[in-house]
């Protein structure tokens, strides 16, 4: 489970931190970049308020919420079922189905099948599960150019950059850095920027159509993930606004489709869920402006569906922490984030950041290293994120079950250690509070060597002159 | 072991001892069929679309034809789409050159045409979407993608009241699309911009 590869391993270095930081160095750097904290604050504002409003206007979302809830709690229980009912109706309706234990084995799959078309470039539309595979990196090791087609993916690509946010993946970036980033590198890519390129977003949109329409309308080979996956028609499901989504799904002669095998559902029926969820909670759109379904191979394009483990059924098997393969990828937990709001999504180290990441991520990776053991700490327990979830996710309270297993401190391990001894006896609680109030004015506000961790976020409380069981013995319960 | 039959014992593994999950559906499900068609679903579906700043024009049947004429004009006197099945009767009788996708058009082609019109299957009122599923008048899923205009007309009896009456209408097994607007992004500081990839400009004709 340690091997489990999402992405950004522990060693690779990426936006100046390292996996070998936890997310304290990681969050004090990013709070320090003031156009950073700008730009989320804003964009994470707008998000929040247009979320509210058509979530509000639904009377059913409640009711909506705990069937979503259910329906993927139903289907993970029977998964292996419905993963045997789906490849057989892919099948069925002409598709290819693959399995992929992990990440490595996915990518020499994919790999596999652009080779054996014979072409060397493919078009890709956003997918959560091709960048936790590092699928980009695998493709291009093999010869391979893989171009985003995502209008912030193709920033973050063309930036060379990393996605911070899973919606918004560029969220990080304003429009004036956006245009900067199009200016300098879209001509390495292939069409360039026009000259006369201004930051408003109306026309970095244009510049994004013009550079990618010829390689929409000549490419042969297209990768994309899926929102959803029907296992009672083999249907597959793709959200989307731009319509760099259609095009890839529509006009190429292959189409490979990385999935993860929690993103099932078991019945047609299910979408008129999901597709209420989804959109008002991830875009704060009553409808994304575009949602692509198809079954097998459809209108003479060859279709190749991988179905990737990559470590989830390791989450599976954890009976607190498998509600988090519920997620249907909205991020609404991150945009109601105060900790995510002023960190940022690259000090996650994660391609899933924010609550979900934070309980996500060390689950898929483990916590073998001190940035996955840090992520369950990356949260002040608010639990907005629980409120805001579309599908129910009690993040809080799998953060409390994740910190739980993570290594302590020698210093925090000791403190409970002695903790624990002095509660056991009543006698010994007493003569310890009796100390405590006798050397009161000597405790410093900010404790000494490895107990200063613990007060660099917290006030010493102050120490009362005598206990409360102390004070009705003097006093006869007040009446002295 | 192959990697199929490791992922379903890993899974079998996992979940062993799960107890079973009832789903509760207590949300509005599809609204029977004597409360579709109603002038409350119409004004809901024109109001809804116009919020994602498509044109949308509410006619009789028989003005279907002049406002074609007008929307079509508008994007200068040229070549237009018409996929098989399509009312000939919706069609200005002159002032545009139409074009069948028999035998089928290349990317290129559908690149160069002035735009496509289209019927549909379903319309969701209280989402502004309208749901193409290849059938009669709609063509390939390419036809309404490539050209940067696309105007669809709506019948007042493919208009339903919410998504769950969408889809106990719609067909799996036939490649659908949701159109909710004309293509857009939120990428930019999350404001919603129209115009990227797809038609820039969505015209929705529905007919009283």
């Amino acid at each position: 489970m340690t091997s489990t590869f999402l992405g950004m391993p522990g060693t690779v270095s990426m936006m100046g931190y390292s996996g070998k930081e936890g997310f304290p160095d990681n969050a004090a750097k990013a709070v320090r970049n003031s156009q950073l904290r700008f730009n989320l604050r804003k964009a994470t504002g707008t998000i929040r308020e247009r979320r509210a409003s058509v979530v509000a206007e639904l009377p059913d979302w409640q009711g909506l919420r705990q069937a979503g809830k259910a329906i993927k709690d139903h289907t993970l229980r029977d998964l292996d079922a419905y993963l045997v009912q789906l490849e057989e109706a892919v099948t069925e309706a002409g598709g290819h189905v693959h399995w992929a234990r992990d990440a490595a084995e996915a990518n020499r799959i994919v790999t596999g099948l652009v080779k054996a078309t014979g072409e060397t470039q493919v078009v890709k539309v956003k997918s959560m599960a091709t960048q936790e595979i590092g699928l980009n990196e695998a493709l291009h090791d093999a010869g391979i150019t893989a171009y985003e087609t995502d209008l912030a993916e193709l920033i973050v690509q063309l930036g060379d950059d990393w996605p911070s946010h899973i919606l918004v993946p560029a969220i990080h970036r304003n429009r004036s850095e956006i245009r900067e980033i199009f200016v300098r590198h879209m001509a390495e890519w292939g069409r360039p920027a026009p000259e006369t390129l201004t930051d408003d977003p109306a026309a970095l949109a244009e510049a994004a159509r013009l550079h990618l329409r010829e390689r929409f309308l000549s490419t042969k080979v297209a990768i994309s993930g899926a929102n959803f996956m029907i296992a009672e028609t083999g249907t597959l499901v793709v959200l989307e606004s731009e319509g760099n989504g259609r095009m890839c799904l529509t006009l190429p002669e292959t189409l490979i489709s990385v999935v993860g095998i929690e993103k099932l559902l078991p019945t047609w029926r299910d979408l008129e869920v999901f597709l209420q969820l989804l959109p008002r909670s991830s875009t704060g759109e009553r409808m994304n402006p575009y949602t692509s379904m198809w079954t097998g191979a459809t209108e003479g394009q060859e279709f190749h569906l991988v179905l990737l483990d990559n470590g989830r059924t390791d989450v599976l098997a954890d009976k607190v922490g498998r509600q988090a393969l519920r997620c249907i990828r909205c991020s609404a937990c991150l945009n109601v984030c105060p900790v995510y709001e002023r960190a940022g999504g690259h000090a996650y180290g994660s391609v899933y950041p924010g609550p979900i990441g934070a309980i996500l991520t060390p689950q898929l990776r483990g916590m073998g290293t001190e940035l996955d053991r840090s992520l369950p700490f990356a949260s002040s327990l608010c639990g907005a994120c629980y409120e805001v979830c579309p599908v129910a996710i009690d993040i809080p309270t799998v953060l409390v079950e994740l910190r739980a297993r993570a290594r302590h401190g020698v210093a925090e391990r000791a403190g409970m250690a002695a903790a624990g001894w002095v509660f056991k006896r009543s006698g010994r609680l007493a003569r310890a509070q009796r100390m405590g109030g006798r050397m009161r004015r000597l405790v410093p506000k900010r404790l000494p060597g490895p107990l200063g961790g613990w007060t660099d976020t917290r006030d010493v409380p102050a120490i009362p002159k005598e206990s409360f069981r102390d004070w009705w013995t003097r006093t006869d319960g007040g009446n002295r | 072991m192959n990697a199929r039959d490791v992922i379903l014992a890993r899974v079998r593994a996992a979940t062993e001892g799960a107890p079973p999950v009832e789903i509760p559906r207590d949300y509005r499900g599809p609204a029977p069929a004597s409360q579709t068609a109603s002038p409350e679903l119409a004004e809901l579906v024109a109001d809804r679309i116009r919020h994602y700043k498509a044109d949308v024009h509410v006619v009789d049947e028989a003005g279907v034809a002049a406002v074609v004429a007008e929307a079509l004009a508008g994007r200068g006197a040229g070549r237009f789409v018409v996929p098989e099945g399509f009312p000939r009767e919706w069609l200005p009788p002159e002032g545009f050159e139409w074009v069948g996708d028999e035998p089928e058009l290349t990317a290129s082609d559908l690149d160069a045409v002035d735009g496509i019109v289209t019927t549909c299957a379903v319309a969701v009122a209280e989402t502004g979407t309208i749901v193409l599923d290849a059938g009669p008048g709609q063509g390939r899923r390419a036809l309404t993608l490539v050209p940067d205009f696309h105007l669809c007309v709506v019948r007042p009896e493919q208009v339903v009241a919410g998504v769950p009456d969408a889809v106990a209408r719609l067909d799996p097994a036939r490649p659908l699309t949701w159109i909710s607007g004309p293509s857009a992004t939120s990428d930019i500081e999350l404001n919603r911009v129209e115009g990227v990839h797809g038609p820039r400009t969505l015209v929705v004709v529905l007919v009283r």
